[in-house]
């Protein structure tokens, strides 16, 4: 008997319980749909998770100045200036896997716009801190060497400073804004980042040149940087390589002999990146592996639907025997149905999965990420499942004698 | 005769183990049929011929003996060649009709042919030939739950006949018939074996015997006498379209 000969005496045995047949399904399709579900919201979160980290920085390391210890009581990390600038240089180009390496100077100022104000805080810094950030310009550009080489009172302000002085939807582009009284030409607004995983929201931000910022707004410490260094390494893999080789530069500028205490951090994002991603992972896979229990008790219920059906269907079976139905075409009949409702099942699970998994995205604002391949994944392991747990049915159907099956009431 | 006979039984036994005791149902059977020949196998129960009968159809092997089947050892067959030759060269009629429910006439009939391996439109034509045969052409769409007794044993010869068979195997196929609707179905075993095709035929009814030409009676597993004789004509009486027989599901 051909396949698609098979195929429609099952789905004909199949019709003949509708009712039975769908409850069978039942099992399979909540498990699929859980799968489903569960994959989404996990793969979304992890999305969520990755975005946040990207809006950070690529790739990024962040040096903090030591302590310092005055009278008993430790000033805690960057209190006490010990970068220089020459440190920022010798980074840049001594270590190869560092792409990028910026200076960070911060202080939290009032901006006035001509009739409106707002405190955020200023940056001062180097145009390789937008490469860094990987930050790009809305409107207008973003800061030039020649601008920190100059020492020009231009400023790149963030989204949200953009609309608490210009309001919503103006280009400020070309307006004044001042900053400890000094007035700052804004040449450019960044493109939206929102908010940090903590809450910080990145947008509220005025950025100016490093060297204006250390004659105008904050005295400047001489040769050494009174903020921390940015540093962006060349890849993900690389972070770990260039933190070390970092330390080791630092360390050796700063002459300290072994056993001795840094005088600096170095705080490696990256790294909290994948502990932030491993947790979420895990997260995903534990929801699967209990979306996937349910679908091996969805498959113990076709196993024994089908077991029901043999017995009932003895006779049948006595007759397709007696008329010349081998032991393989009776076995390939009960498999095919098992295999057909479980397949049915995984589909409208995945139906239902997806439903679900955007009713919870448009409901509690929840991102969702759907994945083909757990698409394909979950319609074949419940195929799977029909083959699996149809067997043993199938094979006690085909070993049945078709004498006694004739004559079974 | 210079043909070879259809079927040929020699020293056939069957012992079955039932827990520790060890029953003969068959204890040395010899038997020819011929081809186009209408033997009734009779016999009170127990005396073996529903074993003679599972033998001859190929369900069941016999314990030893030889059973040559349109020249064809079939005694020493595995479970596949042995659904083959029920496929092609047996066709089954069985007291309780056993079409499958909520099928139609057509699709029953089509059956066997499913399992020869018939492409679908050459099924639907033999079919639809076997049960104009049978009287039933105009009932192609019909469940069986739609049709008298008689019209569904009638669905079930055609299905025994669209293989076009050498033997056609019926086990009491009237039991579940009214006397009426018997005479009609033995009419129909008389054509199709006066058309060549071999009928054996398992009753325990002498009425029904007697449209048979040659009755064979079974006891204690041995064949007790075999006669030849002239049958009795069945008359097939007007066309039944009273109420529903008794219809077994």
């Amino acid at each position: 008997m051909s396949w698609l000969q098979t195929l429609r005496v099952a789905l004909r045995a199949l019709q003949r319980n509708k009712l039975r047949s769908f409850l069978t399904t039942l099992g399979i399709v909540i498990g699929v749909s859980a799968v489903i579900a569960m994959v989404a919201i996990g793969d979304g979160a992890k999305a969520r998770v990755e975005a946040s980290f990207a809006a950070m920085g690529s790739n990024m390391l962040i040096v903090v100045p030591g302590t310092s210890t005055a009278g008993g009581a430790h000033g805690g990390h960057g209190s006490m200036p010990t970068l220089t600038w020459d440190d920022l240089k010798a980074i840049q180009a001594e270590i190869p896997t560092v792409r990028y390496a910026a200076p960070q100077l911060r202080s939290v100022a009032q901006v006035l716009s001509e009739d409106q104000n707002w405190t955020t805080q200023v940056l001062g810094t180097t145009p390789e801190y937008f490469a860094i950030r990987t930050w790009e310009a809305e409107h207008g550009a973003l800061l030039t060497q020649t601008d920190v080489d100059g020492g020009t009172k231009s400023a790149v302000i963030g989204l949200t400073v953009a609309e608490k002085l210009f309001g919503p939807s103006a280009n400020p582009v070309g307006q004044i804004i001042r900053v400890k009284n000094v007035p700052f030409t804004v040449v450019g607004v960044l493109t939206k980042k929102g908010q940090s995983q903590f809450g910080q929201d990145y947008d509220d931000t005025v950025v100016v040149p490093v060297s204006t910022f250390r004659q105008k707004i904050q005295g400047g410490l001489g040769n050494y940087i009174a903020g921390s260094i940015m540093v962006s390494a060349v890849s993900s893999e690389a972070t770990q390589r260039t933190e070390r080789q970092v330390r080791a530069l630092l360390r050796d500028r700063h002459r300290l002999q072994p056993g001795a205490d840094d005088d600096f951090s170095i705080r490696n994002l990256a790294e909290i990146a994948n502990a932030s991603q491993e947790g979420t992972r895990t997260l995903t896979t534990l929801l699967a592996a209990i979306a996937a229990v349910s679908l091996l008790v969805g498959g113990i219920g076709i196993m024994n639907i089908m077991l029901v059906s043999v017995t009932e269907r003895t006779r049948e079976i006595g007759l397709r025997m007696a008329v010349g139905a081998k032991p393989g075409d009776i076995r390939l009949q009960f498999l095919v149905e098992a295999l057909v409702l479980a397949v049915a099942g995984g589909l409208i699970g995945v139906t239902l999965g997806l439903g679900a998994a955007r009713w919870l995205a448009s409901s509690f604002g929840w991102q969702v990420l759907y994945r083909p391949d757990v698409i394909i994944i979950a319609v074949g392991f419940s195929g799977l499942v029909g083959v699996g747990f149809g067997f043993y049915p199938a094979h006690r159907a085909s070993r049945l004698d078709p004498i006694t099956a004739l004559r079974f009431e | 005769m210079t043909e070879a006979p259809l079927i040929q039984l020699s020293d056939l036994v069957r012992t079955y183990r039932m827990g520790d005791v060890e029953v003969q149902a068959l204890r040395g059977v010899s038997l020819t049929i011929a081809q186009g020949e209408f033997t009734a196998v009779m016999g009170a129960s127990g005396s073996g011929k529903s074993t003679l009968m599972n033998v001859l159809g190929c369900l069941d092997r016999p314990t030893s003996g030889r059973y040559l089947l349109d020249g064809q050892e079939v005694s020493t067959f595995g479970t596949e060649k042995l659904a083959e030759i029920r496929n092609r060269t047996i066709g089954f009629v069985f007291q309780s009709f056993n079409l499958l429910a909520r099928t139609s006439a057509l699709e029953n009939v089509e059956l066997p042919l499913l399992y020869a391996g018939v492409p679908a439109a050459g099924r639907h034509a033999r079919a639809a030939e076997a049960l104009a045969r049978v009287g039933l052409a105009d009932r192609l769409e019909h469940m069986p739950n739609q049709m008298s007794g008689g019209q569904q044993q009638r669905v079930a010869i055609a299905r025994a006949l669209v293989t076009q068979p050498r033997v056609i195997l019926a086990d009491e196929p009237t039991g579940n018939l009214d006397s009426r609707t018997s005479v009609d179905v033995m009419a129909l075993f008389q054509e199709l074996g006066r058309s060549g095709i071999t009928v054996v035929l398992v009753t325990h009814e002498p009425d029904i015997a007697q449209y048979a030409s040659r009755v064979v009676v079974m006891r204690d597993g041995l064949v007790k006498s075999d006669t030849r004789r002239e049958p009795r004509r069945a008359e097939p009486g007007p066309a039944e379209d009273g109420p529903l027989a008794e219809v077994i599901p």
